[in-house]
């Protein structure tokens, strides 16, 4: 295919080479430094896609980041992305790209019947119509919708890309590298501010790029590149381009994205395809410019119609001819300067200004050329339905309500300038009251909430002398402030054209028994009439007409439809636009990838692993995982074809016949120290501390301040002032945080250090009859007789040489200890159990069988203390001091907590002794009774008892204490189970406790 | 995100904090008689100001120590940070 479009020579591509790529199956060519839209419009293509509501067809309407439709699903080395502006998108050697919006294909629509059922569409649409029957919305409306609406499809596979995210602090971020970014960040570098200048496009120089101006003696383009050249060998500046910023957030704190490899063919190796970075600025300088303004006719949206300021663009930038008959409708000088470029390359436009003889020096200069200038002019529709074939247009009067005679041009682009709006997003996203500028029709920031400057055309300045000088000043002034350095800056001269007056005129009247469709919304599909119609209906705030007509809503966020929606609000009620008010403009600016809002955090990046010391013997002896909090702990250990059941049955039961082990290093540890250490422990614990005798270890219970458990753990009293304590593994984090509130707020006089300890120690828990054969072994030189080592008793040992802690606690019920070491020691200790526990059939356990023990046992657990219950529901009230105060024992009185039917934890049975009893379950009196069946508890864990080889569960149940042998029913509709089961204690096992103390 | 000055690390990012509520309540003293009226009021009833704020917070992933933020609720502009146990002006 041939480049029918583009000019001989001219813009600031690379004519020496070509690149290839494919749109919607077909193949084309273009050059480096083309866009996908600039490319596909110098092969004559203006048909990109369908719109969202109607799927009429349609083109391109902007350059750059103002673009409404053209949105294609972009493929790139295997992967696929949605929602990518073709405008913005960067041509690389095998581009492929799709519309969207449509099927079978774009150019035969089937949905495209809902433009002549347009009449059938309007304005709160789907609010009316998909709201009943209440059935249909999951089967059929929203599966319709779903299929019909959206920008593309997000790819179901793994993102193979990488994205990266950078924290960076500068005294002064600019955003946006036109005139006014230059001058500013040049005159902050030279007093040697950190700068960071940030052009969302790959070219710097923004408005300089197009526009024919003189500053110093030469081009803009060309002073533009001697800054650019200049500040990148500055060390104090960063200089970045593909890179948004996007959003500005409390604290002068800023997001920018920036595309490192999304113009290349392939992300190169170790690049990220893009970096998020959060800026944090002691100030920001918004120089964002400027976006033109459409003006509001029938037929708008055909493909043809699109900006004058992206057809001149196309031109000077991309060397591309939008159409070869253009005609202009403008209401300012804007349009002429467009009109003015296709003269100069040799093709012939018609001009339709809407102002009654306007006079300027631009104005002069295009009558100069010889272009067909018509005042007093509009466009009432554009003609054609693929491709703009000509435009009626007519002469207006000078109050803009009435239309002369109707009149037919033929032209195969239409240039529309209505003129320009300032962005204002960023800065109304830092909290700056935008005001109204009447001169030109549009808001401006007015007073900051942050440190943040709006200059240039964002201001609404748009003369280039005005901007160079305010900026060049601006950056000059902000980075003395804070480098206190003032480095004189001689500021250039310019030469550029006076413009005249706009003319404010924003909407082209209906002709006479004409209904064409006027599109203030490209994006969404909102035309005039859904805003009447909202309005009829009696919507008034700015931001109900917003929600229920889609205007300046979704990816486009009114980049061109805010101003003109807001006029005709103003008109149909008679106010004047300030008072109406914008809707919030809200971050991100334009779409973000969510893959760069992840960034590294993905797969087993997505959160810390922790492991424990002895996590390669666990491997290495084919450990079944599982998540505990951040640490990955065995659940069991597989032998052959063993199921989970299987496997944690026979590990637990070889815990009560023999001896078993288990990794116990993920349990929290906080060293307390210091001589009030008793009195601070007695005050967090519900129980006495004073007393606790060095080389002991004792059972405690923390509460909230309302009552509830916290934790649960074992402390041991190392020597006077030290203990060592531990807690679950999930709340370790919680304690320690909580000890330090009190510690550092409440009773400060205490002197009392806390330190998490949990990483310097590997734990083993050794249980079982034979478990102390086993340490004698381990420890031939300690005393570890049940006189010499009794219950809750602590020594230090030496185990082979190497330091050890024998703490003799017991979680499952058995006779058991714990041996702690030093965490790199924690292997060492490990093997040595094994090898020397191989003659008591020692065998390791994982969390299933550690479960399991404790359950039998009537221990509680996580799942007992989850947040909602007091001492009392857990059997633990006799661990309740009377005599001393303590943390949220007040509360402990509160009428619920002292209930004579209070809940409490139960032990139950299935009676047929072999239905296992899901989680969760409730239980119930009565299985008939209708629903909503009164809940009297739940279960709160589930085991299989090996001591009694049947089902056994733990519940939290209402008068618990009173319900001993009742016969219940559990409820499952979930696992569709009912089961009969009997109430018993929650102490299954051993309940007096004589194999622990054995 | 919220920029804020430790008093005793200099300014940090606010995701090394974590919030702990108001700070200008004050836990009854140990072993006193309280009625259930002022216990409520220490342990649940909050009032909730739109403006000037004396909370709590804790540079968890810093110095680990609990401190007072002086903070607009509405504007989130940092008036002042305090020690925990430094006088309010």
């Amino acid at each position: 295919m041939t480049q029918s479009y583009r000019i001989e020579t001219g813009g600031l591509i690379n004519r020496n080479k070509k690149i290839s790529f494919k749109f919607n199956g077909t193949s084309y060519f273009g050059y480096e430094g083309d866009t996908l839209a600039s490319a596909l419009l110098a092969n004559g293509v203006h048909l990109v896609g369908r719109s969202f509501k109607y799927h009429r067809p349609r083109g391109f309407f902007g350059a750059g980041v103002d673009e409404p439709y053209a949105v294609v699903q972009l493929y790139r080395n295997g992967e696929t992305e949605p929602n990518i502006k073709a405008t913005e998108q960067e041509l690389f050697e095998g581009l492929e790209a799709n519309s969207v919006n449509c099927w079978p294909s774009v150019n035969f629509d089937i949905g495209a019947i809902n433009n002549f059922l347009k009449i059938f569409l309007p304005a709160g649409f789907y609010y009316k119509t998909f709201m009943w029957p209440k059935s249909f919305w999951y089967k059929i409306y929203e599966p319709f919708i779903r299929k019909a609406a959206g920008l593309g499809v997000a790819s179901t596979k793994h993102d193979k890309e990488r994205y990266e995210h950078k924290y960076e602090y500068c005294d002064l971020l600019i955003a946006g590298s036109g005139p006014s970014g230059l001058a500013s960040a040049y005159s902050a570098a030279k007093n040697g501010a950190k700068v960071i200048l940030a052009e969302d496009k790959p070219r710097y120089g923004g408005s300089l790029l197009t526009s024919d101006v003189n500053i110093g003696n030469q081009s803009g383009k060309d002073w533009a590149d001697g800054i650019i050249s200049e500040l990148k060998e500055m060390p104090n500046v960063i200089v970045k381009n593909r890179s948004q910023v996007f959003g500005y957030y409390d604290h002068n704190m800023l997001v920018m994205s920036e595309k490192v490899s999304d113009h290349l063919p392939k992300t190169k190796k170790y690049h990220p395809n893009k970096r998020l970075w959060y800026i944090r600025a002691k100030e920001v300088l918004i120089s964002s410019g400027s976006i033109e303004r459409p003006i509001v006719f029938g037929n708008n949206d055909t493909p043809g119609v699109m900006l004058s300021s992206a057809a001149k663009e196309y031109l000077k930038v991309y060397g591309v001819l939008v159409g070869k008959k253009p005609l202009v409708f403008t209401n300012n000088d804007s349009g002429y300067e467009t009109a003015i470029e296709f003269k100069k390359h040799g093709v012939e436009p018609i001009v339709l200004d809407s102002r009654s003889n306007p006079q300027s020096e631009i104005i002069d200069e295009a009558k100069n050329l010889g272009i067909n200038i018509k005042d007093s002019y509009v466009v009432v529709a554009a003609q054609g339905y693929k491709k703009v074939k000509s435009a009626d247009v007519a002469t207006i009067s000078e109050d803009k309500k009435t239309l002369g005679k109707i009149e037919n041009i033929v032209c195969d682009c239409i240039c529309v300038s209505g003129f320009w709006t300032p962005t204002i997003h960023l800065a109304s996203q830092s909290g700056n009251k935008t005001k109204f500028n009447e001169e030109i029709d549009a808001f401006v920031p007015g007073v900051s909430k942050q440190n943040e400057t709006t200059l240039g055309a964002a201001n609404g300045v748009f003369t280039l002398e005005e901007t160079l000088k305010t900026s060049f000043e601006k950056g000059k002034e902000l980075s003395k402030k804070i480098t206190d350095k003032d480095n004189e800056i001689s500021i250039p001269n310019v030469v550029e054209k006076k413009y005249s007056k706009h003319d404010k005129f924003w909407c082209v009247p209906l002709p006479k028994g004409k209904s064409y469709k006027r599109f203030l919304d490209f994006q969404n599909d909102v035309a005039v009439s859904d805003v009447e119609i909202a309005l009829r209906e009696g919507y008034r705030s700015i931001e109900h007409v917003k929600r229920y007509t889609t205007l300046g809503m979704a990816t486009d966020q009114g980049k061109t439809s805010n101003l003109n929606g807001l006029q005709l609000v103003s008109e149909i009620e008679n106010k004047v636009v300030p008072s109406v008010g914008h809707t919030t403009f809200r971050p991100p600016y334009t779409p973000i990838s969510i893959g760069a809002i992840v960034g590294r955090e993905v797969g087993k990046h997505s959160k810390p692993t922790r492991k424990s010391p002895i996590h390669n013997w666990h491997e290495e002896h084919n450990a079944v995982f599982v998540d505990a909090g951040v640490w990955l702990r065995p659940r069991y250990y597989k032998r052959g074809n063993e199921t989970l059941f299987e496997a944690s049955k026979r590990e637990a039961k070889n815990v009560r016949t023999n001896v078993g082990v288990c990794d116990v290093t993920t349990l929290g540890k906080i060293d307390v120290k210091g001589p009030d250490a008793a009195e601070f422990l007695n005050r967090v614990y519900t129980n006495a501390w004073l007393k606790l005798p060095v080389g002991k270890a004792r059972y405690g219970v923390m509460l909230r301040e309302d009552g509830i458990v916290m934790d649960d753990g074992t402390t041991t009293r190392i020597s006077e002032n030290h203990y060592h304590m531990t807690t679950t593994t999930a709340q370790a984090a919680n304690v320690l945080s909580h000890l330090e509130y009190y510690l550092q707020l409440v009773w400060p006089e205490l002197n009392v250090n806390v330190v998490s300890t949990t990483e310097q120690w590997a734990g083993a828990a050794i249980a079982g009859p034979k478990s102390r054969d086993l340490l004698q072994k381990l420890f031939p030189k300690t005393d570890v007789s049940n006189e010499g080592l009794p219950f809750m008793g602590y020594v230090e040992g030496d185990l082979f040489g190497v330091k050890a802690r024998i703490f003799r606690i017991s979680f499952s019920g058995e006779l058991a200890y714990e041996v702690n070491v030093e965490s790199d020691n924690g292997r060492f200790m490990w093997d040595k159990i094994i090898e020397i526990g191989e003659e008591f059939q020692i065998q390791p356990y994982g969390t299933e069988a550690l479960s399991t023990l404790r359950i039998e046992m009537g221990h509680v657990a996580g799942s007992e203390l989850d947040g909602r219950t007091i001492p009392y529901d857990n059997a633990l009230e006799g661990l309740l001091s009377k005599k001393k105060d303590f943390i949220g024992k007040r509360s402990l009185q509160r009428a619920a907590f002292i209930a004579e039917d209070r809940q409490r934890i139960v032990g139950v049975v299935p009676l047929d002794k072999k239905t296992s009893i899901p989680e969760g379950s409730h239980l119930v009196k009565d299985a008939n009774a209708p629903l909503p069946n009164k809940k009297l508890g739940h279960i709160s864990a589930s085991c299989w008892s090996v001591e009694h080889d049947n089902p056994f569960s733990l519940a939290i149940l209402k008068d618990g204490k009173n319900m001993i042998g009742e016969k219940l029913y559990v409820m499952s509709p979930l696992k569709n189970k009912v089961i009969p089961v009997e109430i018993v204690s929650s102490h299954y096992v051993d309940p007096k406790g004589e194999r622990v103390r054995s | 995100m919220l920029h804020i000055k430790c008093p005793h690390c200099g300014m940090r990012s606010q995701n090394e904090f974590s919030y702990g509520g108001d700070a200008t309540v004050k836990r009854p003293e140990l072993n006193k008689e309280v009625t259930d009226q002022e216990w409520d009021n220490f342990v649940y009833n909050r009032v909730s100001p739109r403006g000037k704020h004396l909370e709590l917070w804790q540079h968890l992933s810093g110095c680990r120590q609990w401190i007072k933020v002086e903070r607009d609720t509405a504007t989130h502009e940092i008036f002042r940070t305090y020690k925990a146990n430094e006088e309010i002006a």
